[in-house]
């Protein structure tokens, strides 16, 4: 059945932005990838900008993040997403760049390129998800999977002194003169999502400022990789990632 | 644009800075670099220049891996572009070599060879041409590899590098050496404008209403589907091996040995042949100017006539193997090679030359 027979004489209260596609998402169930996908697409709708936004895929979960993202797009190779959104927004300055990255790729591959690109203040928006495991190759450990954490690669969890510490790339990268406006946020309740889509906005308003990277960590979730539930996986959310990784702005404009 | 650039000029330069004037003048939109011994010259010409170029976009990345991850952006955002760095920067770039390859972007990359493997030496060498030939990334792919002999090769094969890389939306690369590099020569620099612009419309520009959205990507999960890309990058190799394999022969006509020598060596080669000709000993050569594609054809069409080949190269022995298949047995193919960043004299090739002739005049008798 197509959609509009389902709100057939019905009154039509929500909408898919255009800036999405109709494909449906590969995503497992309570994964935080589809509503953060969503928000971002949401946000370059109303703000009007799709014919001038460019989006840079990663590779991890969200490499085919150009088939539902109804925009132009560059998939990068593993950890270079950043470094392919500098050649963009450098040969197209007056238009919205944004790459959009797991933990592996950004704090552990590309580490390189993203500390530099932040420290160049290159002017685009940065979204990073941190769920602390590869979810992609099977649920390894992430440079952010916390102490204790158990994952394919970790099976009786990540010992510091073996494996070596969480990396907070996000607080990191929060020094350095290049970044202009530095948030974690989350996407786990409706009251989360409200607030990581301001971060958006105000993301994409800053760009045009040409001030500097804006860098926004979304502590997300893995059900799959965590062997939870998706509600299980949200209560461990916040019980364990948040402590480590708090929630809220960590460089706002002056 | 400065009043000089709008005509062709005449001037004595080094070959890495001579690339970077013709990159200029073939109105490239963004370069991307690192520096790295021996082609520092190309990054330093740039910026030092970029005054008098606005909207072009020159940037010290933080590493090679970083600046050709910059070019991948950048040609799939619809501009001109080119890299340059040396064998070990090289190696760095070869990962997004092969995604360029497959997403089908343009780019000029240059490599100015220094002695290897490792981090070797910063001397000339030829060591770097399976690499460059023969993938170096990985998967079933091909980059369009072009060998300047001269500092104004080195020149025309800037805007002959983009003109290719654009026609194909492949990946060309200038396959020079740190001699090269250095050395000054007389040049004559095209005039700006003299290039047409690169019409990109699959480039992400930003999805405008008349068109469906521009996806730049290497990833096709279904194996049916990545089988038939590798197809179509296939019959386009093909038909740059039909319409674009470019060589020089001198004196193949009566000669008894070619010597088959790219770039550098090849002018070395032909002091060998002056030498050679003197004392009666009847020598030509075969120059390929494209490496890949590769002459094989009129490599094999020499076969028929003459007695042997003597392929000569600053390595162990890597384009022979090219010129082995395709004598493809019919007649004897020598080899002498320096390695190391040392450059073979026109002496020492020419007592090889000898010893082939004796070779051959024996077998005669």
């Amino acid at each position: 059945m197509k959609l509009e027979k389902t709100i057939d004489n019905m009154e039509l209260v929500y909408k898919k932005p255009k800036t999405l596609t109709d494909t449906p998402m590969h995503y497992c169930p309570g994964c935080g990838h589809g509503v953060a996908h969503k928000i971002l697409m949401e946000v370059v709708n109303e703000l009007g900008i799709q014919e001038e936004t460019i989006g840079v895929a990663p590779v991890g979960c969200s490499v085919f993040a150009y088939d539902y993202m109804n925009i132009d797009m560059q998939e990068a190779a593993h950890g270079r997403a950043s470094a392919v959104a500098t050649g963009i927004k450098r040969t197209l300055p007056n238009k919205y760049v944004f790459s959009y990255q797991g933990d592996g790729d950004l704090a552990a591959i590309g580490t390189g390129e993203t500390v530099h690109t932040i420290n160049r203040g290159e002017n685009i928006l940065m979204i990073f998800i941190n769920n602390g495991i590869y979810g992609m190759t099977g649920g390894q450990m992430a440079p952010t999977s916390l102490i204790g954490m158990k994952t394919s690669t970790t099976p009786f969890g990540r010992e510091a002194s073996v494996m070596g510490n969480p990396l907070k790339i996000t607080e990191l990268i929060a020094q350095l003169p290049g970044a202009f406006y530095v948030t974690r946020q989350s996407v786990h309740t409706t009251a989360a999502i409200r607030k990581f889509k301001k971060a958006v906005e105000a993301s994409f308003k800053y760009q045009k400022l040409n001030k500097g990277t804006c860098f926004i960590e979304v502590v997300s979730n893995c059900p799959s990789g965590w062997k939870m539930t998706p509600v299980e996986a949200n209560q461990w959310l916040e019980k364990n990632m948040f402590p480590f990784y708090p929630i809220g702005d960590i460089k706002v404009p002056k | 644009m400065t009043p000089e650039n709008t005509k062709s000029e005449v001037r004595l330069m080094k070959g890495n800075e001579a690339i970077a004037e013709a990159a200029f003048r073939a109105e490239m939109k963004a370069y991307f670099g690192y520096p790295i011994t021996p082609q520092s010259e190309v990054l330093e010409y740039l910026t030092a220049h970029i005054n008098e170029h606005p909207g072009v976009v020159v940037l010290q990345a933080e590493s090679e891996l970083g600046a050709i991850n910059m070019i991948y952006g950048a040609s799939g955002a619809g501009a001109r572009v080119m890299a340059t760095s040396s064998g070990p920067g090289i190696s760095l770039m070869q990962e997004c070599f092969s995604y360029m390859a497959s997403a089908q972007l343009p780019a000029l990359i240059v490599n100015i060879q220094r002695g290897g493997p490792g981090l070797g030496t910063i001397q000339p060498s030829q060591g770097d041409y399976f690499q460059a030939v023969k993938g170096g990334g990985h998967g079933d792919y091909h980059l369009i590899v072009l060998a300047p002999a001269s500092v104004q090769e080195m020149v025309d094969f800037v805007f002959e590098g983009f003109k290719l890389g654009e026609k194909y939306r492949n990946p060309v690369l200038m396959l020079a050496d740190g001699a090269l590099g250095q050395m000054m020569e007389k040049v004559t620099l095209p005039p700006k404008g003299s290039l047409p612009p690169n019409n990109a419309p699959w480039a992400t520009t930003g999805k405008s209403k008349n068109r469906e959205r521009n996806i730049i990507t290497s990833l096709f999960i279904q194996p049916e589907e990545m089988e038939e890309i590798n197809q179509k990058l296939q019959a386009k190799y093909r038909e740059i091996q039909e319409k674009e394999v470019r060589w020089e022969e001198l004196k193949t006509d009566d000669a008894e040995i070619v010597l088959v020598a790219f770039g550098l060596t090849s002018r070395i080669c032909e002091k060998t042949m002056d030498l050679a000709r003197e004392k009666g000993i009847k020598v030509g050569i075969l120059r390929p100017i494209t490496l890949f594609p590769f002459p094989s054809k009129p490599i094999a069409k020499l076969s028929e006539h003459v007695k042997a080949f003597f392929t000569v190269e600053m390595n162990a022995g890597q384009m022979v193997e090219d010129v082995r298949l395709s004598v493809n047995g019919k007649r004897p193919v020598h080899f002498y090679g320096r390695m190391g960043g040392m450059i073979p004299s026109p002496e020492e090739i020419l007592q090889q030359v000898e010893l082939i002739s004796e070779k051959i005049q024996l077998a005669e008798k």
